[in-house]
């Protein structure tokens, strides 16, 4: 009880944090709340905090819709743009506090401790993480798709600390994805409570652990039986693993290729191993292995359309882009004043070239990063084909990302090196998000 | 209003325009005037034409160099919202017609650096006399080039005129334009501030004609030196300001330099692209697949070297189409405009000579104009600000450094 009153308290405060954050951002006095910050406000006000613990719930429809809710396409006016709408400023402003307020405080601990606060888990879920791709009919915060506003929260969060940001957006990722794809027995079964006050631990499980690994190229197999199906393989680096409920995974459907399915963490044969790894550690990665687990027929996500699956893959890889940017941008904001203050020979070293340049190069580098992830993730909430774009984020945050970790180090010297400052888990995380798949999703 | 990073709507006609213009107009020549160096692309001169009345037609915004602009052009949109103006339309269309031929697209007549600058900084008076003619930009010295403030050009006021003597190299277009813009000190010893800019007839005896340059590549560009001696010009030829103001003047010349560093930048997303096109096909003759799709490192080599590339020249592209919007929409945008050159300036050359790896002797060969491309490719490297220099004006923003502390 102590416990569960000294999570409530901080909660709450948070909750109060919160609200102070969207009352004193100027838009809220111009234009008055819109959604879908009034609907997080909503929710960070909500009265009843409850208890930490992540006991397996029965997922189970109240209520049944009769078809799915979907999401609009956003519009565009046609002109080329780079300024997030008001809701969108407002958003990335919230989290971006949060980011610097919450997670980098905890970010080494975590780091050390291979795991995320529960605390700040429930902290997060209170902000309405879960429900920024979630349509309000179903008790989301949006109507049109939003997965540009998510790209700009999760570079912000990662911009307070990538592995604790890994943790907390992966239920999002897993309410979003149910959002797109889900059908109404899916979304009725497993939508509510991931708007409602308990929002379950969820991640999104593609990866899995071989050498040159391809994610449309899957060793789990799902196996058709008795109208279900039976998974059996093991999944990578799976975010929270542990203390998840549920996960979507990738699998390979026999004659017809990679799909989803909706796995409850306590179906029988579901594992779940720690897998530390060189960054995100503070997302508690972990192994899920799927030993001939039996699932229902509804456990398919989109039919098993290759297509869904794709669009999967490639908004997880929007996702690590947003974490990306987001440390890369920390690494760039820290080492600006580092070599303004740090003196060798008699002089700031940022009056050398050699380390000035530096600093210019990873300022273009991250900004081209940030505009190939933009158009792609702009493009995906216009229903426009997107694949490609994404493919070119990618592989822009994957290469000059780990680039810009290592400089970063590097411009710190041994300084770099030490837990002392923050910017060897910023190289470890710029390696880690450059080869992570599913996970996370926009 | 929302995010959006693709070519506007509105100016995807002038998209098309400029490149059926660079696919008929510009190929078809390219190697011609490259073997041909200091021949004069008479081609040019109905396309000025045709250009001329496409811009009077309105929307397009201008097709070439000298179109950057202080502001974006409103057309019709509603204040207080974002513009997508003049320095947007000249990138885009520069990136079609330099994907045809870089050097072609710096001879246009009427389109030279010197019109930048004027329609920048002149009066209405200037603008009326030196307005439709072809200006061309005479900045470097023997002893001055990317440090354009140690420039030695004097100007001495004698009556109602100025009298120009010193010496100045690299004007693109020097031969071909009807003027030329010439930076000179009105008194060395004030340094930055003491830099004015004027415009001198083309005509004008005092301005000789030392040599045109034989170069590595944008060959179809004639590149001048000029000896300036007791060249004598109006007093109202001095663009802007003829006091010797301590602050802001430089600056301000320097300030042209925003509006034209990502168009240097949008020459060489069009090169390197025509360069990754022609690999892409040259890849897929050869039996190269490419899955933008699947990681790079499950595929060929060739595939992978392609990708890496092709998402590099977006970094570009898109850095370049971000500058260009800020110009438009009239916030300051010299860190953009330096990332965009520093990035597209490297790229470009990068690329080009990468594709030709790919390519082998096709690549390096006469026969196709993968080589050519490569050469032209080097000179957006350095002209209007070379790679070093971009990387000094970002780092000094970034770090808040003056120039003296971080040389």
């Amino acid at each position: 009880m102590a416990v569960t009153m000294n999570v409530a308290d901080r909660t709450l405060g948070l909750s109060l944090r919160a609200l102070n954050l969207f009352a004193g951002s100027e838009l809220v006095e111009r234009a008055g709340l819109r959604k879908p910050a009034a609907r997080l406000v909503e929710r960070a006000t909500r009265d009843g905090i409850k208890a930490a613990g992540t006991a397996s719930r029965t997922f189970t429809a109240a209520t049944r819709l009769g078809r799915p809710a979907r999401l609009r396409a956003t519009s565009s006016s046609g002109l080329f743009d780079l300024t997030p709408d008001d809701d969108q400023q407002m958003l990335r402003d919230t989290f971006k506090e949060f980011g610097a307020g919450e997670l980098r405080p905890r970010a080494q601990a975590a780091d050390a401790a291979c795991e995320a606060p529960a605390e700040l888990i429930d902290q997060a879920a209170e902000l309405g993480l879960t429900m920024l791709g979630v349509p309000e009919d179903l008790g989301g915060a949006v109507s049109e798709r939003s997965a540009m506003t998510t790209v700009l929260v999760a570079e912000a969060l990662a911009n307070g600390d990538a592995g604790l940001a890994t943790a907390i957006l992966a239920p999002a990722g897993v309410a979003a994805a149910l959002a797109l794809w889900g059908d109404a027995d899916q979304q009725s079964t497993y939508l509510p409570p991931f708007v409602g006050d308990d929002v379950p631990g969820a991640a999104l499980a593609l990866m899995e652990t071989r050498a040159l690994f391809n994610p449309f190229s899957l060793q789990t197999i799902a196996r058709p039986k008795d109208g279900g199906y039976v998974l059996s393989g093991a999944k990578a680096l799976v975010p929270g693993a542990a203390k998840a409920e549920l996960f979507l995974v990738g699998a390979q459907l026999e004659g017809k290729g990679p799909a989803l399915f909706i796995v409850e963490s306590s179906a029988a044969g579901v594992f779940t191993e720690p897998e530390p790894a060189m960054g995100l550690r503070a997302a508690a990665t972990a192994t899920l292995t799927l030993a001939e687990v039996e699932l229902p027929g509804m456990a398919l996500v989109g039919g098993g359309d290759p297509a869904v699956y794709a669009e999967c893959v490639h908004r997880a890889r929007l996702a690590w882009c947003a974490v990306a940017v987001g440390t890369a941008q920390a690494v760039l904001d820290h080492v600006i004043p580092y070599v303004n203050e740090r003196k060798a020979f008699g002089e700031p070293i940022s009056h050398r070239q050699a380390v000035a340049f530096a600093v210019s190069d990873i300022a273009i580098e991250l900004q081209g990063m940030r505009l190939a992830l933009w158009r792609a993730a702009s493009l995906a909430d216009r229903e426009k084909p997107f694949a490609k774009e994404a493919a070119v984020a990618r592989h822009l945050c994957a290469t000059k990302g780990a680039v810009i970790g290592s400089q970063g180090v590097q411009l710190l010297g041994g300084h770099g090196y030490v837990k002392e400052y923050p910017v060897e888990r910023w190289f470890r995380d710029l390696r880690a998000t450059g080869v992570m798949e599913g996970a996370l999703l926009v | 209003m929302s995010i959006n990073l693709e070519i506007p709507r509105k100016f995807r006609p002038l998209v098309r325009q400029t490149r059926q213009v660079a696919e008929n107009v510009f190929r078809p020549v390219s190697r011609k005037y490259d073997r041909e160096e200091h021949a004069y692309p008479k081609e040019l001169d109905m396309l000025a034409a045709l250009i001329k009345g496409m811009d009077e037609g309105g929307g397009t915004g201008g097709a070439g160099a000298g179109a950057g602009s202080k502001n974006g052009s409103t057309n019709g949109e509603v204040p207080g919202t974002t513009k997508n103006g003049a320095n947007l339309a000249s990138a885009l269309s520069i990136m079609e017609l330099c994907w045809g031929d870089v050097g072609l697209l710096l001879s246009m007549p009427g389109q030279g650096l010197g019109n930048s600058a004027i329609a920048a900084v002149a009066n209405e008076i200037q603008l009326e006399s030196y307005g439709g003619r072809w200006a061309a930009m005479a900045i470097t010295e023997p002893e001055a080039g990317s440090d354009s403030a140690a420039i030695r050009a004097t100007a001495v006021l004698d009556g109602d005129e100025y009298v120009l003597n010193g010496e100045k190299i690299y004007v693109t277009s020097g031969e071909r334009a009807d003027l030329v813009v010439v930076w000179a000190t009105l008194d060395r010893q004030q340094g930055r501030a003491a830099i004015k800019s004027f415009v001198v007839e083309r005509s004008n005896p005092g301005m000789k004609l030392i040599r045109l340059e034989h170069k590595l590549g944008i060959r179809a560009s004639d590149t001048a030196a000029f000896s300036l001696e007791d060249c004598r010009v109006p007093k109202d030829a001095l663009l802007g300001d003829p006091e010797i103001k301590p602050k802001g003047g430089f600056a301000g010349v320097m300030q042209t330099f925003d509006n034209t560093r990502p168009l240097v930048a949008a020459m060489a997303i069009g090169v390197a692209r025509a360069a990754l096109e022609h690999t892409r096909d040259a890849l897929k003759e050869a039996g190269v697949e490419i899955d933008s799709d699947a990681p790079a490192y499950v595929q060929t080599a060739a595939a992978a070297e392609l990708l890496d590339m092709e998402a590099d020249f977006e970094s570009a592209r898109l850095l370049t189409m971000q500058a260009c919007w800020m110009a438009d929409n009239s916030k300051p945008n010299s860190l953009q405009a330096s990332m965009a050159k520093a990035k597209a300036g490297r790229m470009g050359t990068d690329v080009c000579l990468r594709c030709i790896a790919l390519c082998g002797a096709a690549g390096i060969g006469e026969g196709e104009l993968l080589e050519k491309w490569a050469r032209d490719a080097k000179i957006l490297d350095i002209f209007e600000g070379t790679q070093q220099i971009q990387l000094l004006i970002i780092a000094r923003q970034l770090l808040k450094k003056t120039s003296a502390e971080l040389k």
